[in-house]
């Protein structure tokens, strides 16, 4: 029962079909919850006792980062399932994933040095989280280029899925040694976010603009991925009979 | 060489980048036996060969040697393969003596004499200690030649082994094909030199093109 | 045939052409003096500054310096047809990868390793850290050499692999170059620099355990494409 619904998941033309049929929701769902948790947080929340007004970046800045986070695990993970058992749907998806995770980290990294100006009066610091986050983003650009050099598709898709595995392992490494590095050369670093004891009226907004942005990512993952399942499947007869449909 | 060897194919499938280069090719392949890929260019002999060879990933289909799935048990298979594509694999700053002791070295133990009998056969005595950039394009290509007489794998492949070779070359390199044949092995080449063999062994396989 | 001795005869193979090539052998060395020859100029000859930099600028030199040897790694075998024989040789593709990565560092890293404590003292680093230097890249370079092959079989079938060797590796060297500069930063200032060791150590055992597969694995796609 279970692996005929993975095949049957894992079928391009389904995928389509299925994914048309979900997309105006989630689209509306996710317009739904970042208009609510950004207008919430930017105009009806208190101001922050230390860090007045500045600090409702993090509505921004929070959801980016964590998904930069999310997306790069989700694509390793995507491209090791395609990698083992050869499907095709999972590398097309891998390429979809990095330019998604590559712009929320760029906006978690810009987002986060708008808020360093007035927090800690400069416009970058090498605090631990930003310079993990500025390794994150190589390792994206990485991926994106190295697809980008491979001209036959399977043959990138491979290559990305192993760079990819290669990365994820990586990342907790990377991050370790990142945070030791800084603990070194710092001493006491400046916290970039007030202490976890949050009150209510900021983390019930922050919480629904993160699943706004989660799903804002996945809306625009589905949009990526049925362009790529269209370019890649042109010749086969369910596409044509799709286009034939259209025109 | 007393056993018998087989190699077949079924069901081969080769798409690259959206076109198919061939599809649901069966073949086999004896010992004994001389078969030359045959087609047009872009039929996919080059792709059909590496496939065979394990080069290849993308492709659909099982190659099974002896009664075994390759892909059980390569480095079983690949102990009986000697495999020469288009690149002849010669480093050009290795003299041809250096050059087959780590490519046939890679197989089996070899002394100094077997590799200057080779090196003899494909007329490059005398050259042992030139480095290869000092060759010929034709030369470079016989030191790889020079391989087929210090091998004892099975199976060759070779793409295009003529390359570079002039014709009492030629000639010389299919006998050594049909004595191959002969002793139990199996040749599976491509070569867009007319094959005028007079060997009952030989067969070809076309591969059609679009 | 023993797999083993196919294990020599790349190692052997691999080293003679090293030989054979000694503008190659000679080449990421003098690239290692030079880039640490730019510090000093870039930010003047104050001996203080030097002193506080000379750790990272001796790891960031040789960083630098084998990255730069590392493109060389499969290219030319590659390209010659040598990969392919190499890759359909009875041992498997992981050992022929690890005989390659271990004769590229005994011809790079491991002089690279040796040189380093002349730089140290033109920096003026106090002896005391020069332990610290040589241990870290004894241990260091081979994990950078192991890292860097899989981005050069990834990148060994492509035209400008260079620049894109670069871009996908060096966020992957970052751990070793923090270890590395922690532990002769400790030394300089008279702490104990095992525990950065240790962690090197650590992570070259996870280098030579998944790296080899990672090697392999990215040789045959490129050698597939």
């Amino acid at each position: 029962m279970k692996w005929t619904f993975f095949h049957r998941m894992s079928s391009p033309k389904w995928f389509y079909d299925f994914s048309g049929q979900c997309l105006p929701w989630v689209g509306l769902l996710a317009l739904a919850l970042v208009v609510t948790g950004l207008t919430w947080g930017l105009l009806f929340t208190p101001p922050d006792y230390l860090q007045g007004n500045s600090y409702r970046i993090i509505f921004l800045h929070v959801p980016s980062a964590s998904l930069a986070m999310t997306i790069y695990v989700g694509l390793a993970v995507t491209a090791a399932i395609g990698f083992v058992w050869k499907i095709k749907l999972a590398d097309m998806a891998v390429s979809c994933l990095a330019p998604i995770g590559a712009s929320f980290c760029a906006l978690a990294l810009i987002s986060g040095s708008i808020w360093g100006k007035p927090t800690w009066g400069t416009w970058w610091v090498w605090d631990a989280r930003l310079t993990s986050m500025l390794i994150l983003l190589f390792l994206y650009l990485g991926l994106i280029a190295l697809r980008e050099a491979i001209d036959s598709r399977e043959t990138a898709a491979r290559a990305c899925a192993i760079l990819a595995m290669v990365g994820v392992v990586n990342i907790p490494i990377i991050k370790f040694s990142v945070d030791w590095w800084n603990t070194l050369h710092q001493g006491a670093t400046i916290k970039i976010t007030t202490e976890s004891s949050m009150a209510m009226e900021m983390l019930i907004p922050l919480l629904i603009s993160i699943a706004g942005f989660y799903l804002f990512s996945l809306f625009v993952f589905l949009l990526r991925l049925r362009a790529e399942i269209i370019s890649r499947e042109q010749r086969t007869t369910w596409v044509k009979a799709l286009l034939g449909a259209h025109s | 060489m007393s056993q018998l060897s087989s190699l077949s194919a079924s069901g081969l499938t080769c798409e690259r980048d959206e076109r198919t280069l061939f599809e649901s090719l069966d073949f086999t392949l004896s010992s004994g036996e001389v078969l030359q890929v045959a087609g047009p260019n872009g039929a996919g002999k080059t792709t059909l060969m590496r496939v065979i060879a394990g080069l290849a990933l993308d492709f659909h289909g099982d190659i099974v040697w002896n009664g075994q799935p390759v892909k059980d048990d390569r480095p079983g298979f690949q102990a009986s393969l000697l495999y020469m594509g288009h690149q002849p694999g010669v480093k050009s700053i290795m003299t041809p003596e250096e050059n087959l002791q780590w490519s046939m070295g890679l197989h089996r133990k070899l002394d100094k004499e077997e590799i200057w009998g080779a090196l003899k056969k494909v007329q490059l005595r005398g050259y042992e200690d030139v480095p290869c950039y000092q060759l010929s394009a034709g030369q470079n290509r016989r030191v790889a030649l020079a391989r087929l007489f210090l091998a004892r794998q099975k199976l060759w492949i070779l793409d295009e082994p003529f390359t570079a070779i002039d014709k009492a070359g030629i000639a010389e390199l299919e006998q050594t094909l049909v004595d191959h044949a002969r002793r139990g092995g199996m040749v599976m080449m491509t070569t867009h030199h007319e094959m005028d063999m007079d060997y009952s062994g030989f067969r070809q396989l076309v591969l059609g093109g679009e | 045939m023993s797999v083993m001795s196919g294990f020599g005869v790349v190692l052997k193979r691999d080293l003679h052409l090293a030989f054979r090539n000694r503008g190659d052998l000679i080449n990421p060395l003098v690239f290692f003096m030079l880039v640490a020859t730019l510090f000093p100029l870039g930010v003047g000859p104050d001996p203080e500054t030097l002193m506080i930099m000379g750790g990272g600028v001796i790891w960031v030199s040789a960083l630098l310096s084998n990255l730069l040897a590392m493109d060389s790694l499969f290219r030319s075998d590659f390209e010659d047809g040598s990969l392919e024989q190499l890759m359909l040789a009875p041992q498997p593709l992981w050992m022929t990868a690890m005989a390659k990565v271990i004769s590229h560092w005994l011809v790079t890293g491991l002089p690279l390793t040796l040189l380093s404590p002349v730089l140290a003292i033109m920096f003026g680093l106090p002896s005391e850290a020069l332990p610290a230097i040589v241990a870290t890249l004894f241990l260091g370079t081979p994990l950078l050499s192991l890292i860097g092959a899989i981005g050069a079989g990834l990148t060994v079938g492509l035209r400008k692999g260079g620049i894109l060797l670069s871009l996908l590796t060096l966020p992957l060297y970052i751990p070793v170059l923090i270890l590395g500069t922690g532990a002769i930063d400790a030394a300089v200032s008279g702490m104990a620099w095992h525990g950065h060791l240790l962690w090197q150590g650590v992570l070259l055992v996870l280098g030579i355990t998944f790296a080899p597969l990672a090697i392999s694995a990215s040789l045959r796609i490129s050698v597939s494409g």
